[in-house]
Protein backbone atom coordinates (compact mmCIF):
# COMPACT_ATOMS: atom_id res chain seq x y z
CA UNK A 1 0.00 0.00 0.00
CA UNK A 2 2.92 2.09 0.38
CA UNK A 3 5.45 2.29 -2.58
CA UNK A 4 2.49 2.83 -5.07
CA UNK A 5 1.00 5.90 -3.43
CA UNK A 6 4.14 7.83 -3.40
CA UNK A 7 3.26 9.04 -7.06
CA UNK A 8 -0.28 10.23 -5.83
CA UNK A 9 1.77 13.30 -4.57
CA UNK A 10 -1.52 15.66 -3.94
CA UNK A 11 -1.84 18.98 -6.14
CA UNK A 12 -0.60 21.93 -4.24
CA UNK A 13 -2.75 23.26 -1.62
CA UNK A 14 -4.37 26.73 -2.55
CA UNK A 15 -2.91 29.62 -0.67
CA UNK A 16 -4.20 30.54 2.69
CA UNK A 17 -6.87 33.66 2.91
CA UNK A 18 -5.62 35.01 6.41
CA UNK A 19 -3.50 33.91 9.00
CA UNK A 20 -4.12 31.17 11.41
CA UNK A 21 -6.10 32.45 14.05
CA UNK A 22 -9.11 32.63 16.98
CA UNK A 23 -11.32 31.65 13.97
CA UNK A 24 -9.91 28.58 13.21
CA UNK A 25 -8.31 27.51 16.66
CA UNK A 26 -12.13 27.80 17.83
CA UNK A 27 -13.24 25.17 14.84
CA UNK A 28 -10.26 23.05 15.79
CA UNK A 29 -11.09 22.71 19.27
CA UNK A 30 -15.14 22.04 18.35
CA UNK A 31 -13.86 19.43 16.35
CA UNK A 32 -11.38 18.03 19.29
CA UNK A 33 -14.05 17.89 21.43
CA UNK A 34 -16.93 16.22 19.16
CA UNK A 35 -14.99 13.50 17.75
CA UNK A 36 -13.87 11.94 21.08
CA UNK A 37 -16.50 9.02 22.87
CA UNK A 38 -15.80 10.35 26.26
CA UNK A 39 -17.39 13.83 25.52
CA UNK A 40 -20.81 12.40 24.70
CA UNK A 41 -21.01 9.91 26.95
CA UNK A 42 -20.20 11.82 29.87
CA UNK A 43 -22.75 14.24 29.08
CA UNK A 44 -24.93 11.66 28.60
CA UNK A 45 -24.53 9.96 31.62
CA UNK A 46 -24.32 12.86 33.70
CA UNK A 47 -28.27 13.97 32.34
CA UNK A 48 -29.60 10.15 33.06
CA UNK A 49 -27.79 9.80 36.66
CA UNK A 50 -28.37 13.45 37.67
CA UNK A 51 -31.92 13.60 36.55
CA UNK A 52 -32.72 9.69 37.32
CA UNK A 53 -31.18 10.51 40.71
CA UNK A 54 -32.84 12.87 41.42
CA UNK A 55 -36.55 11.60 40.41
CA UNK A 56 -35.90 8.92 42.57
CA UNK A 57 -34.87 10.82 45.84
CA UNK A 58 -37.76 13.18 44.86
CA UNK A 59 -40.59 10.70 44.36
CA UNK A 60 -39.75 8.55 47.59
CA UNK A 61 -39.82 11.84 50.26
CA UNK A 62 -42.55 12.44 48.36
CA UNK A 63 -43.38 8.69 49.52
CA UNK A 64 -42.25 9.55 52.67
CA UNK A 65 -44.01 12.78 53.24
CA UNK A 66 -46.44 11.75 55.71
CA UNK A 67 -44.04 9.65 57.80
CA UNK A 68 -41.39 12.41 57.74
CA UNK A 69 -41.00 15.14 60.90
CA UNK A 70 -42.97 18.37 60.94
CA UNK A 71 -39.35 20.31 61.09
CA UNK A 72 -38.24 18.05 58.27
CA UNK A 73 -41.43 18.77 56.18
CA UNK A 74 -40.87 22.63 57.15
CA UNK A 75 -37.30 22.75 56.09
CA UNK A 76 -38.12 20.93 52.15
CA UNK A 77 -41.02 23.32 52.17
CA UNK A 78 -38.68 26.05 52.70
CA UNK A 79 -36.09 24.86 50.22
CA UNK A 80 -38.39 24.15 47.22
CA UNK A 81 -35.03 23.74 44.85
CA UNK A 82 -33.30 21.63 47.27
CA UNK A 83 -34.14 17.96 46.12
CA UNK A 84 -34.66 19.11 42.44
CA UNK A 85 -32.32 21.52 41.70
CA UNK A 86 -29.31 21.75 44.14
CA UNK A 87 -28.59 17.79 44.26
CA UNK A 88 -28.88 17.35 40.55
CA UNK A 89 -25.98 19.99 40.15
CA UNK A 90 -23.75 18.51 42.99
CA UNK A 91 -24.17 14.97 41.17
CA UNK A 92 -23.41 16.90 38.33
CA UNK A 93 -20.13 18.71 39.38
CA UNK A 94 -18.40 15.40 39.06
CA UNK A 95 -18.63 14.93 35.76
CA UNK A 96 -18.22 18.55 34.68
CA UNK A 97 -14.87 18.63 36.29
CA UNK A 98 -13.64 16.12 35.13
CA UNK A 99 -14.49 16.80 31.54
CA UNK A 100 -13.02 20.27 32.45
CA UNK A 101 -9.72 19.25 33.51
CA UNK A 102 -9.26 16.54 30.41
CA UNK A 103 -10.03 19.36 27.82
CA UNK A 104 -6.31 20.55 28.46
CA UNK A 105 -4.94 17.56 30.51
CA UNK A 106 -5.84 14.94 27.86
CA UNK A 107 -3.47 16.64 25.34
CA UNK A 108 -0.76 16.15 28.02
CA UNK A 109 -1.12 12.91 28.67
CA UNK A 110 -1.54 11.54 24.93
CA UNK A 111 0.67 13.84 23.82
CA UNK A 112 -1.47 16.13 21.37
CA UNK A 113 -0.39 18.88 22.86
CA UNK A 114 2.83 18.76 20.61
CA UNK A 115 0.11 18.61 17.33
CA UNK A 116 -1.84 21.30 18.65
CA UNK A 117 0.73 23.76 19.32
CA UNK A 118 3.04 22.94 16.05
CA UNK A 119 -0.39 23.72 13.91
CA UNK A 120 -0.78 26.99 16.29
CA UNK A 121 2.29 28.04 18.01
CA UNK A 122 0.60 31.20 19.66
CA UNK A 123 -0.11 29.65 22.55
CA UNK A 124 -2.78 32.29 24.41
CA UNK A 125 -4.87 31.56 20.38
CA UNK A 126 -4.65 28.05 21.78
CA UNK A 127 -5.95 28.19 25.46
CA UNK A 128 -8.36 31.52 24.76
CA UNK A 129 -10.21 28.87 21.89
CA UNK A 130 -10.08 26.38 24.57
CA UNK A 131 -11.75 28.29 26.68
CA UNK A 132 -14.49 29.67 24.71
CA UNK A 133 -15.29 26.21 23.35
CA UNK A 134 -15.63 24.60 26.67
CA UNK A 135 -17.24 27.32 27.91
CA UNK A 136 -20.19 27.58 25.23
CA UNK A 137 -20.65 23.70 25.77
CA UNK A 138 -20.88 23.84 29.25
CA UNK A 139 -23.50 26.77 29.44
CA UNK A 140 -25.64 25.10 26.85
CA UNK A 141 -25.48 21.71 29.12
CA UNK A 142 -25.53 23.51 32.21
CA UNK A 143 -28.84 25.95 31.64
CA UNK A 144 -30.28 22.35 29.72
CA UNK A 145 -29.58 20.10 32.97
CA UNK A 146 -30.91 22.87 35.10
CA UNK A 147 -33.75 23.52 33.99
CA UNK A 148 -34.49 19.49 32.53
CA UNK A 149 -34.04 18.68 36.48
CA UNK A 150 -36.65 21.87 37.32
CA UNK A 151 -39.14 20.72 34.93
CA UNK A 152 -39.27 16.98 35.52
CA UNK A 153 -38.47 17.41 39.00
CA UNK A 154 -41.63 19.72 39.78
CA UNK A 155 -44.75 17.97 38.93
CA UNK A 156 -43.13 15.18 41.37
CA UNK A 157 -42.68 17.10 44.51
CA UNK A 158 -45.59 20.10 43.28
CA UNK A 159 -48.24 17.53 45.78
CA UNK A 160 -46.27 18.61 49.02
CA UNK A 161 -43.77 21.48 47.78
CA UNK A 162 -45.66 23.33 45.45
CA UNK A 163 -43.07 25.76 43.58
CA UNK A 164 -43.36 27.56 40.08
CA UNK A 165 -41.06 29.29 38.14
CA UNK A 166 -42.84 32.69 38.70
CA UNK A 167 -42.14 32.44 42.29
CA UNK A 168 -39.69 35.10 44.08
CA UNK A 169 -35.56 34.17 43.26
CA UNK A 170 -36.90 30.80 41.77
CA UNK A 171 -35.85 31.84 37.47
CA UNK A 172 -32.34 33.71 38.89
CA UNK A 173 -31.45 30.21 40.75
CA UNK A 174 -32.27 27.94 38.20
CA UNK A 175 -30.43 29.88 35.65
CA UNK A 176 -27.65 30.54 37.54
CA UNK A 177 -27.37 26.63 37.88
CA UNK A 178 -26.29 26.20 34.96
CA UNK A 179 -24.21 29.25 35.38
CA UNK A 180 -23.02 27.46 38.44
CA UNK A 181 -21.97 24.59 36.15
CA UNK A 182 -20.23 26.41 33.49
CA UNK A 183 -18.07 28.21 35.73
CA UNK A 184 -16.93 24.76 37.84
CA UNK A 185 -15.97 23.79 34.11
CA UNK A 186 -13.44 26.51 33.48
CA UNK A 187 -12.69 26.45 37.36
CA UNK A 188 -11.37 23.14 36.81
CA UNK A 189 -10.14 23.92 32.85
CA UNK A 190 -7.64 26.02 34.75
CA UNK A 191 -6.18 23.38 37.41
CA UNK A 192 -6.29 21.15 34.39
CA UNK A 193 -3.97 23.72 32.66
CA UNK A 194 -1.96 24.67 35.62
CA UNK A 195 -1.44 21.15 36.64
CA UNK A 196 -1.16 19.42 32.84
CA UNK A 197 -1.97 15.48 34.71
CA UNK A 198 -5.96 14.54 34.57
CA UNK A 199 -5.88 12.28 38.32
CA UNK A 200 -3.70 15.37 40.08
CA UNK A 201 -5.94 17.69 38.39
CA UNK A 202 -9.04 15.81 39.24
CA UNK A 203 -8.19 15.40 42.86
CA UNK A 204 -7.34 19.05 43.21
CA UNK A 205 -10.84 20.43 42.01
CA UNK A 206 -12.90 17.50 43.87
CA UNK A 207 -11.25 18.35 46.88
CA UNK A 208 -11.32 21.56 46.98
CA UNK A 209 -14.69 21.79 45.98
CA UNK A 210 -16.39 18.33 48.13
CA UNK A 211 -13.48 18.21 51.24
CA UNK A 212 -12.04 21.66 51.53
CA UNK A 213 -15.09 23.85 51.32
CA UNK A 214 -16.68 22.03 53.59
CA UNK A 215 -13.46 21.96 56.46
CA UNK A 216 -13.81 25.59 55.92
CA UNK A 217 -17.08 25.76 57.62
CA UNK A 218 -15.50 23.91 60.90
CA UNK A 219 -13.25 27.67 61.29
CA UNK A 220 -14.02 29.67 64.25
CA UNK A 221 -14.66 32.78 64.77
CA UNK A 222 -15.63 35.27 62.21
CA UNK A 223 -12.71 34.96 60.05
CA UNK A 224 -13.42 31.47 59.64
CA UNK A 225 -16.98 32.13 58.97
CA UNK A 226 -15.56 35.11 56.42
CA UNK A 227 -13.12 32.28 54.35
CA UNK A 228 -15.60 29.94 54.68
CA UNK A 229 -17.94 32.00 52.60
CA UNK A 230 -16.00 33.10 50.03
CA UNK A 231 -14.38 29.76 49.39
CA UNK A 232 -14.84 29.51 45.46
CA UNK A 233 -18.16 26.68 45.24
CA UNK A 234 -19.53 27.58 48.57
CA UNK A 235 -20.00 31.27 46.86
CA UNK A 236 -20.77 30.04 43.78
CA UNK A 237 -23.53 27.62 44.71
CA UNK A 238 -25.68 30.59 46.61
CA UNK A 239 -27.16 31.49 43.15
CA UNK A 240 -29.19 27.90 43.58
CA UNK A 241 -31.11 29.57 46.63
CA UNK A 242 -34.15 31.36 45.69
CA UNK A 243 -33.96 33.55 48.88
CA UNK A 244 -31.01 34.37 50.80
CA UNK A 245 -30.53 32.17 54.30
CA UNK A 246 -30.29 33.85 57.27
CA UNK A 247 -26.33 34.88 58.49
CA UNK A 248 -25.12 34.60 53.89
CA UNK A 249 -22.16 36.98 54.18
CA UNK A 250 -23.27 37.05 49.90
CA UNK A 251 -25.87 37.50 48.21
CA UNK A 252 -26.52 35.24 45.58
CA UNK A 253 -25.18 37.36 42.60
CA UNK A 254 -22.28 38.27 44.30
CA UNK A 255 -21.38 34.72 45.58
CA UNK A 256 -21.39 33.95 41.93
CA UNK A 257 -18.90 37.00 40.88
CA UNK A 258 -16.86 35.35 43.74
CA UNK A 259 -16.68 32.17 42.62
CA UNK A 260 -16.26 33.75 38.65
CA UNK A 261 -13.35 36.00 40.26
CA UNK A 262 -11.41 32.85 41.20
CA UNK A 263 -11.83 30.77 38.40
CA UNK A 264 -10.89 33.93 36.72
CA UNK A 265 -7.61 34.36 38.91
CA UNK A 266 -6.63 30.45 38.08
CA UNK A 267 -7.19 31.10 34.04
CA UNK A 268 -4.81 34.21 34.72
CA UNK A 269 -2.12 31.69 35.98
CA UNK A 270 -3.13 28.82 33.68
CA UNK A 271 -2.83 31.43 30.79
CA UNK A 272 0.62 32.86 31.84
CA UNK A 273 1.89 28.97 32.41
CA UNK A 274 0.29 27.85 29.11
CA UNK A 275 2.35 30.82 27.68
CA UNK A 276 5.91 29.87 28.71
CA UNK A 277 6.16 26.36 29.67
CA UNK A 278 8.00 23.90 27.09
CA UNK A 279 5.05 21.61 25.92
CA UNK B 1 15.88 27.67 5.84
CA UNK B 2 16.05 26.95 9.11
CA UNK B 3 19.02 29.01 10.52
CA UNK B 4 20.09 27.93 14.22
CA UNK B 5 22.42 30.64 16.17
CA UNK B 6 24.04 30.27 19.55
CA UNK B 7 21.11 27.57 20.35
CA UNK B 8 21.25 26.42 23.78
CA UNK B 9 18.74 24.21 26.04
CA UNK B 10 19.63 23.82 29.59
CA UNK B 11 17.74 21.64 32.10
CA UNK B 12 18.92 22.81 35.24
CA UNK B 13 22.46 21.78 35.74
CA UNK B 14 22.58 19.45 32.03
CA UNK B 15 23.40 21.20 29.02
CA UNK B 16 21.21 19.66 26.61
CA UNK B 17 22.28 21.62 23.41
CA UNK B 18 25.20 23.44 23.11
CA UNK B 19 25.39 26.64 21.20
CA UNK B 20 24.22 25.14 18.48
CA UNK B 21 24.79 26.89 15.18
CA UNK B 22 23.69 25.60 11.86
CA UNK B 23 21.86 26.58 8.41
CA UNK B 24 19.56 23.56 6.92
CA UNK B 25 19.51 24.62 3.32
CA UNK B 26 16.33 23.46 1.06
CA UNK B 27 16.79 21.50 -1.94
CA UNK B 28 18.60 18.56 0.11
CA UNK B 29 17.93 16.11 2.56
CA UNK B 30 19.61 16.87 5.62
CA UNK B 31 20.33 14.08 8.09
CA UNK B 32 20.94 15.39 11.93
CA UNK B 33 22.78 12.79 13.58
CA UNK B 34 24.14 12.06 16.83
CA UNK B 35 23.85 9.09 19.63
CA UNK B 36 21.01 9.16 21.70
CA UNK B 37 20.25 11.87 24.13
CA UNK B 38 22.99 14.10 22.11
CA UNK B 39 20.28 16.97 21.72
CA UNK B 40 18.40 16.03 18.50
CA UNK B 41 15.04 16.17 19.69
CA UNK B 42 15.42 19.05 21.58
CA UNK B 43 16.85 21.00 18.95
CA UNK B 44 13.78 20.13 16.43
CA UNK B 45 11.64 21.24 19.36
CA UNK B 46 13.11 24.54 19.71
CA UNK B 47 12.40 25.02 16.05
CA UNK B 48 8.94 24.60 16.40
CA UNK B 49 8.61 26.18 19.34
CA UNK B 50 7.61 23.38 21.92
CA UNK B 51 10.72 24.35 23.75
CA UNK B 52 12.35 27.96 24.08
CA UNK B 53 15.65 27.87 23.94
CA UNK B 54 17.80 29.01 27.08
CA UNK B 55 20.13 31.23 24.88
CA UNK B 56 20.80 31.96 21.16
CA UNK B 57 17.58 31.87 18.65
CA UNK B 58 16.28 29.64 15.80
CA UNK B 59 14.63 31.14 12.89
CA UNK B 60 12.98 29.71 10.15
CA UNK B 61 13.64 32.33 6.90
CA UNK B 62 14.26 34.95 9.04
CA UNK B 63 11.20 34.64 11.30
CA UNK B 64 10.69 32.71 14.20
CA UNK B 65 8.06 30.17 13.88
CA UNK B 66 5.48 31.65 16.41
CA UNK B 67 5.88 34.31 14.00
CA UNK B 68 4.72 32.15 10.71
CA UNK B 69 1.33 33.17 9.35
CA UNK B 70 -0.08 29.60 8.60
CA UNK B 71 2.23 27.61 10.69
CA UNK B 72 1.76 24.51 9.43
CA UNK B 73 1.96 25.71 5.92
CA UNK B 74 5.68 26.92 6.33
CA UNK B 75 6.89 24.09 8.39
CA UNK B 76 5.23 20.25 8.89
CA UNK B 77 6.77 18.08 11.68
CA UNK B 78 7.27 15.03 12.78
CA UNK B 79 8.57 14.91 15.78
CA UNK B 80 7.03 12.36 18.09
CA UNK B 81 4.37 9.78 16.43
CA UNK B 82 2.73 9.51 19.98
CA UNK B 83 1.33 13.16 19.42
CA UNK B 84 -1.73 11.87 19.19
CA UNK B 85 -5.27 11.39 21.14
CA UNK B 86 -5.63 7.78 20.30
CA UNK B 87 -9.78 8.11 20.99
CA UNK B 88 -10.05 10.16 17.81
CA UNK B 89 -9.85 8.72 14.08
CA UNK B 90 -7.00 9.38 12.02
CA UNK B 91 -9.50 11.63 9.75
CA UNK B 92 -10.53 13.69 12.99
CA UNK B 93 -7.18 14.24 14.26
CA UNK B 94 -5.77 15.31 10.82
CA UNK B 95 -8.84 17.50 10.75
CA UNK B 96 -8.74 19.40 13.54
CA UNK B 97 -4.99 20.24 12.86
CA UNK B 98 -6.05 21.41 9.54
CA UNK B 99 -9.15 23.69 10.81
CA UNK B 100 -6.14 25.62 12.74
CA UNK B 101 -4.52 26.74 9.24
CA UNK B 102 -7.68 27.34 7.09
CA UNK B 103 -6.92 24.16 5.20
CA UNK B 104 -9.65 22.70 3.36
CA UNK B 105 -11.61 19.30 4.43
CA UNK B 106 -10.06 18.14 0.91
CA UNK B 107 -6.63 17.96 1.88
CA UNK B 108 -7.11 15.64 4.64
CA UNK B 109 -8.42 12.76 2.72
CA UNK B 110 -5.31 13.65 -0.05
CA UNK B 111 -2.67 13.15 2.67
CA UNK B 112 -4.70 10.14 4.39
CA UNK B 113 -4.16 8.58 0.71
CA UNK B 114 -0.51 9.29 0.20
CA UNK B 115 0.64 7.97 3.16
CA UNK B 116 -1.61 4.89 2.63
CA UNK B 117 -4.39 5.37 5.96
CA UNK B 118 -7.26 6.09 3.91
CA UNK B 119 -8.81 2.27 4.42
CA UNK B 120 -8.65 2.74 8.45
CA UNK B 121 -9.06 6.79 8.21
CA UNK B 122 -12.50 6.42 10.57
CA UNK B 123 -10.71 4.16 13.23
CA UNK B 124 -9.64 5.50 16.05
CA UNK B 125 -5.98 5.78 16.57
CA UNK B 126 -5.37 3.95 19.64
CA UNK B 127 -5.32 0.48 17.33
CA UNK B 128 -2.91 1.66 15.60
CA UNK B 129 0.81 -0.13 14.88
CA UNK B 130 3.70 2.21 15.64
CA UNK B 131 4.21 1.99 11.66
CA UNK B 132 0.60 3.46 11.42
CA UNK B 133 1.45 5.98 14.07
CA UNK B 134 4.11 6.82 12.27
CA UNK B 135 2.32 7.49 8.78
CA UNK B 136 -0.13 9.27 10.54
CA UNK B 137 2.26 11.85 12.28
CA UNK B 138 3.52 12.30 8.74
CA UNK B 139 0.62 12.90 6.80
CA UNK B 140 -0.30 15.57 9.65
CA UNK B 141 3.56 16.89 8.62
CA UNK B 142 2.75 17.12 4.83
CA UNK B 143 -0.96 18.47 5.89
CA UNK B 144 0.04 22.29 5.38
CA UNK B 145 2.05 21.61 1.97
CA UNK B 146 4.86 23.01 3.74
CA UNK B 147 8.27 24.01 2.82
CA UNK B 148 9.85 22.59 5.33
CA UNK B 149 9.89 19.46 6.77
CA UNK B 150 11.27 18.07 9.79
CA UNK B 151 11.29 14.08 10.97
CA UNK B 152 12.44 12.80 14.39
CA UNK B 153 13.73 9.22 13.99
CA UNK B 154 11.09 8.72 10.94
CA UNK B 155 11.70 5.30 10.96
CA UNK B 156 11.35 3.76 14.33
CA UNK B 157 8.89 1.01 14.00
CA UNK B 158 8.62 0.76 10.44
CA UNK B 159 8.87 -2.45 8.13
CA UNK B 160 11.46 -2.36 5.19
CA UNK B 161 8.75 -1.21 3.22
CA UNK B 162 7.87 1.14 5.22
CA UNK B 163 11.77 2.69 5.63
CA UNK B 164 11.46 2.57 1.88
CA UNK B 165 8.70 4.35 1.32
CA UNK B 166 9.74 6.91 3.97
CA UNK B 167 12.96 7.28 2.10
CA UNK B 168 11.75 8.16 -0.99
CA UNK B 169 9.34 10.23 0.21
CA UNK B 170 11.95 11.95 1.42
CA UNK B 171 14.14 12.34 -1.34
CA UNK B 172 10.86 13.33 -3.63
CA UNK B 173 10.22 16.22 -1.02
CA UNK B 174 13.64 17.19 -1.06
CA UNK B 175 13.59 17.03 -5.18
CA UNK B 176 10.50 18.80 -4.95
CA UNK B 177 12.82 22.30 -3.62
CA UNK B 178 11.54 21.52 -0.06
CA UNK B 179 14.20 21.34 2.65
CA UNK B 180 13.92 18.06 4.41
CA UNK B 181 15.84 17.64 8.09
CA UNK B 182 15.75 14.17 9.20
CA UNK B 183 17.10 12.71 12.71
CA UNK B 184 18.58 9.78 13.63
CA UNK B 185 21.05 8.09 15.74
CA UNK B 186 21.81 5.03 12.82
CA UNK B 187 24.00 6.04 10.24
CA UNK B 188 22.74 3.40 8.30
CA UNK B 189 19.45 4.82 8.19
CA UNK B 190 20.18 8.12 6.41
CA UNK B 191 23.45 7.43 5.19
CA UNK B 192 21.71 6.63 1.53
CA UNK B 193 19.16 9.50 1.99
CA UNK B 194 20.58 12.47 3.47
CA UNK B 195 22.94 14.48 0.45
CA UNK B 196 24.18 16.64 4.05
CA UNK B 197 25.05 15.87 7.31
CA UNK B 198 24.98 17.73 10.55
CA UNK B 199 26.47 15.41 13.42
CA UNK B 200 26.43 16.28 17.46
CA UNK B 201 27.15 15.20 20.41
CA UNK B 202 26.34 15.83 23.80
CA UNK B 203 24.68 19.16 22.09
CA UNK B 204 27.36 20.17 20.29
CA UNK B 205 28.16 20.04 16.78
CA UNK B 206 30.94 17.62 15.59
CA UNK B 207 30.64 18.12 12.12
CA UNK B 208 28.70 19.96 9.16
CA UNK B 209 29.56 18.91 5.67
CA UNK B 210 27.92 16.77 3.19
CA UNK B 211 27.77 12.79 3.20
CA UNK B 212 30.86 12.22 1.04
CA UNK B 213 33.26 15.10 2.91
CA UNK B 214 32.59 13.50 6.51
CA UNK B 215 33.30 10.08 5.11
CA UNK B 216 36.65 11.34 3.82
CA UNK B 217 37.52 13.37 6.73
CA UNK B 218 36.42 10.86 9.42
CA UNK B 219 38.02 7.25 8.13
CA UNK B 220 40.49 5.90 6.38
CA UNK B 221 40.81 4.61 2.76
CA UNK B 222 42.25 1.09 3.15
CA UNK B 223 43.91 -0.60 0.28
CA UNK B 224 43.25 -4.48 -0.30
CA UNK B 225 45.95 -6.25 -1.99
CA UNK B 226 46.64 -10.39 -3.10
CA UNK B 227 50.10 -11.02 -3.28
CA UNK B 228 52.12 -13.79 -2.98
CA UNK B 229 54.83 -11.25 -2.08
CA UNK B 230 53.19 -10.11 0.69
CA UNK B 231 56.03 -9.95 3.13
CA UNK B 232 58.68 -8.17 -0.11
CA UNK B 233 55.52 -5.20 -0.67
CA UNK B 234 55.20 -5.10 3.05
CA UNK B 235 58.72 -3.85 2.91
CA UNK B 236 58.54 -1.65 -0.23
CA UNK B 237 55.37 0.57 1.26
CA UNK B 238 56.66 0.64 4.76
CA UNK B 239 59.70 2.33 3.14
CA UNK B 240 57.44 5.06 1.42
CA UNK B 241 55.37 5.52 4.63
CA UNK B 242 52.80 3.00 4.46
CA UNK B 243 51.32 0.90 7.11
CA UNK B 244 50.39 -2.54 5.74
CA UNK B 245 48.51 -5.29 8.25
CA UNK B 246 47.93 -9.18 6.96
CA UNK B 247 44.70 -9.86 6.34
CA UNK B 248 42.52 -12.82 6.93
CA UNK B 249 43.05 -14.67 3.43
CA UNK B 250 46.94 -15.39 3.91
CA UNK B 251 47.95 -13.75 0.64
CA UNK B 252 46.28 -10.29 1.24
CA UNK B 253 47.56 -7.00 2.76
CA UNK B 254 45.64 -4.03 4.30
CA UNK B 255 46.92 -0.56 3.59
CA UNK B 256 46.55 2.59 5.09
CA UNK B 257 48.33 5.90 4.50
CA UNK B 258 48.87 5.62 0.78
CA UNK B 259 46.47 5.92 -1.85
CA UNK B 260 45.40 2.94 -4.24
CA UNK B 261 47.74 4.27 -7.12
CA UNK B 262 50.57 5.28 -5.41
CA UNK B 263 50.33 1.21 -3.89
CA UNK B 264 49.97 -0.19 -7.71
CA UNK B 265 53.01 2.34 -8.89
CA UNK B 266 55.42 1.02 -6.14
CA UNK B 267 54.50 -2.75 -6.45
CA UNK B 268 55.24 -2.58 -10.42
CA UNK B 269 58.39 -0.21 -9.67
CA UNK B 270 59.58 -2.96 -7.61
CA UNK B 271 58.47 -6.14 -9.92
CA UNK B 272 55.91 -7.52 -6.84
CA UNK B 273 53.50 -9.35 -8.86
CA UNK B 274 49.84 -7.96 -7.59
CA UNK B 275 46.78 -10.52 -7.55
CA UNK B 276 44.58 -7.83 -6.54
CA UNK B 277 44.25 -4.04 -5.46
CA UNK B 278 41.36 -2.56 -4.42
CA UNK B 279 39.77 -0.38 -2.27
CA UNK B 280 37.81 -0.03 0.85
CA UNK B 281 35.56 2.42 1.23
CA UNK B 282 34.29 3.05 5.07
CA UNK B 283 30.87 2.87 5.39
CA UNK B 284 29.07 6.05 7.22
CA UNK B 285 28.36 4.22 10.54
CA UNK B 286 32.29 3.25 10.86
CA UNK B 287 33.06 6.97 10.34
CA UNK B 288 30.43 7.71 12.60
CA UNK B 289 31.40 5.33 15.00
CA UNK B 290 35.36 6.61 14.92
CA UNK B 291 33.73 10.35 15.49
CA UNK B 292 31.62 9.27 18.69
CA UNK B 293 33.73 6.62 20.36
CA UNK B 294 35.84 8.98 22.37
CA UNK B 295 33.01 11.12 23.56
CA UNK B 296 34.58 12.79 25.88
CA UNK B 297 37.09 15.00 23.36
CA UNK B 298 34.38 15.49 20.92
CA UNK B 299 36.04 18.91 20.31
CA UNK B 300 39.49 18.26 20.20
CA UNK B 301 39.30 14.77 18.47
CA UNK B 302 37.67 16.13 15.17
CA UNK B 303 37.74 19.11 13.72
CA UNK B 304 34.31 20.64 13.37
CA UNK B 305 34.24 21.58 9.13
CA UNK B 306 31.47 24.15 9.67
CA UNK B 307 29.91 25.65 6.14
CA UNK B 308 29.02 29.18 6.49
CA UNK B 309 25.74 29.86 4.98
Amino acid sequence: MSTATLTETPAALPPATRPAGLTGALRSEWTKLRTVRSTGFSLLAVAVIALGLMSLIAWATMNRWPHLDPSERLDLAGHPLEVILVRPVFVSQLVVAVLGVMVISAEYTTGMIRSTLQAQPRRLTVLTAKIAVFAALMLVVGELLSFAAFFVGRPIIASHIPVALGDPGVVRAVLGAGLYLALLGLFALAFGAILRHTAGAITAVLGIVLVLSNLTGLLPDSWGRHINAWMPTNAGQLIMQPRPAAGDLLSAWQGLAVFAGWTALLLIIASVLFARRDA
Amino acid sequence: MIEAQNLTKRYGERTAVDGLSFTIRPGIVTGFLGPNGAGKSTTMRMIVGLDTPSAGRVTIDGKPFVAMANPMREVGALLDAKAIHGGRSAYHHLLCLAQTNDIPRRRVDEVLEQVGLTEVARKRAKGFSLGMGQRLGIAGALLGDPKILMFDEPVNGLDPEGILWIRNLMRSLAAQGRTVFVSSHLMSEIENTADHLIVIGRGRIIADCTVREFIEQNSQLVVRVRTPQAAELAGVLAQHGGKSVPDDSGDGLLITELTLDRVGDLAYDSGIRLHELSALQASLEQAFMELTKDSVEYHAAVPAMTREG
